[in-house]
């Protein structure tokens, strides 16, 4: 089996106090079995998780660099989409 | 340094509760045990920066390090039980082929992935179900020390089936092979579960678990593996070996050990 044939997978693990899953890096595997447990070799040795999501890379569609200015720009100037105008009540706690 | 005052008087009080001759059994037993995750682990580590790929490198690295974990806390209590002042290291680098007691599965060369692979599941379908039973061992060091192998072992097993499987199912050129290791190596599995006299008298001894009691349960995952893999179920060997276990070995141990043991033999006393 040549290596090249299989197809690239991207790991998130969440880690122990952690509530969400976070992209951790790739590897290669030939299914999502696979690629589970190679993850587990290769990313969770040092106590790093206790759960991982994998994802064949290919299934992950990203923004184009290039439209970054169109995209992101335009936000900068916009401070009244941010809430900071309200005052937080004292009792609300974790915000 | 509170712990370790808490630990001593239980745990002198089991060795001191055993007979002399029993003392003496398993001493040679639990050398049997630390030789066997020593040897195979020494045997993955010849994989690392061999692998097929990577991950396979690193997994297996990860295995020969668990063994290597458990080979320790094994001589460290089988050098308690002699009680002549040699240490973990002694026993690991200064006793000669014919005193390690490792069945002769674990010894024998890595060949290709395919073959590694079932010399791994072969002593993994033997080291789970083992290392359960042993966890209600009352020999209080030896429960606690399959406790946290047992883990570490259900996972070599998932992680052995799962590559019989892969390859047994895999390509032409990958059953070819798995085929191959398995008529090489299939002959070796029968040691592990024949007790030698000393097993037997643990055995009737109620210290280590019958091995008779997990055999119905090995045959079942190894039947299940096979059916998934589509592999044909091997005839039961007629052509077993063994002796490894009494200090028979085949000539691959003593290659094992004159790498394995070259410093120390060398540089006596040599330390980190």
């Amino acid at each position: 089996m040549n290596q090249s044939e299989w197809p690239l997978w991207e790991v998130f693990i969440r880690s122990k106090q952690g509530l969400d899953h976070k992209h951790v890096g790739s590897l290669h595997a030939a299914d999502a079995t696979m690629a589970i447990q190679n993850a587990r070799d290769v990313y969770t040795r040092r106590l790093e998780g206790v759960s991982i999501w994998v994802v064949e890379s290919t299934h992950i569609h990203a923004s184009n660099p290039d439209d970054a200015e169109a995209f992101f720009d335009p936000a900068a100037d916009k401070v009244y989409r941010h809430p900071t105008f309200y005052d937080v009540p004292d009792s609300i706690k974790h915000m | 340094m509170l712990l370790l005052m808490q630990a001593a008087p239980s745990e002198s009080a089991t060795l001191a509760s055993y007979p002399a001759e029993v003392r003496q059994l398993l001493f040679h037993y639990v050398l049997q045990l630390a030789d066997t995750s020593l040897i195979l682990g020494h045997r993955l580590s010849e994989w690392c920066g061999h692998g097929p790929i990577l991950e396979q490198d690193l997994a297996m690295a990860n295995i020969a390090l668990d063994l290597l974990g458990e080979t320790r806390s094994l001589y460290q209590y089988a050098a308690e039980l002699e009680g002549k002042g040699r240490t973990e290291d002694d026993l690991a680098y200064l006793r000669a082929a014919v005193e390690y007691r490792n069945p002769l599965l674990v010894e024998q060369p890595n060949g290709d992935f395919a073959h590694t692979i079932v010399r791994q599941f072969l002593f993994d379908n033997f080291h789970y179900p083992f290392l359960q039973q042993l966890k209600s061992s009352p020999d209080e060091r030896l429960a606690g020390i399959a406790e946290k192998a047992v883990k570490e072992a259900a996972y070599h097993l998932k992680w052995s089936s799962e590559w019989i499987i892969r390859l047994g199912d895999g390509t032409p050129e990958s059953r070819q092979r798995v085929e191959k290791a398995i008529a090489s190596l299939w002959r070796y599995a029968t040691e592990l579960t024949t007790p030698t006299a000393t097993e037997k008298a643990l055995q009737e001894a109620g210290i280590i678990p019958d091995y008779a009691a997990l055999q119905p349960a090995m045959a079942a995952h190894v039947a299940h593996v096979l059916q998934e893999a589509t592999l044909p179920t091997p005839a039961a060997s007629t052509f077993a070996l063994a002796g490894g276990k009494e200090g028979r070995h085949s000539e691959h141990l003593g290659y094992i050990l004159t790498e394995l043991q070259y410093v120390q033999r060398a540089y006596p006393g040599l330390t980190w």
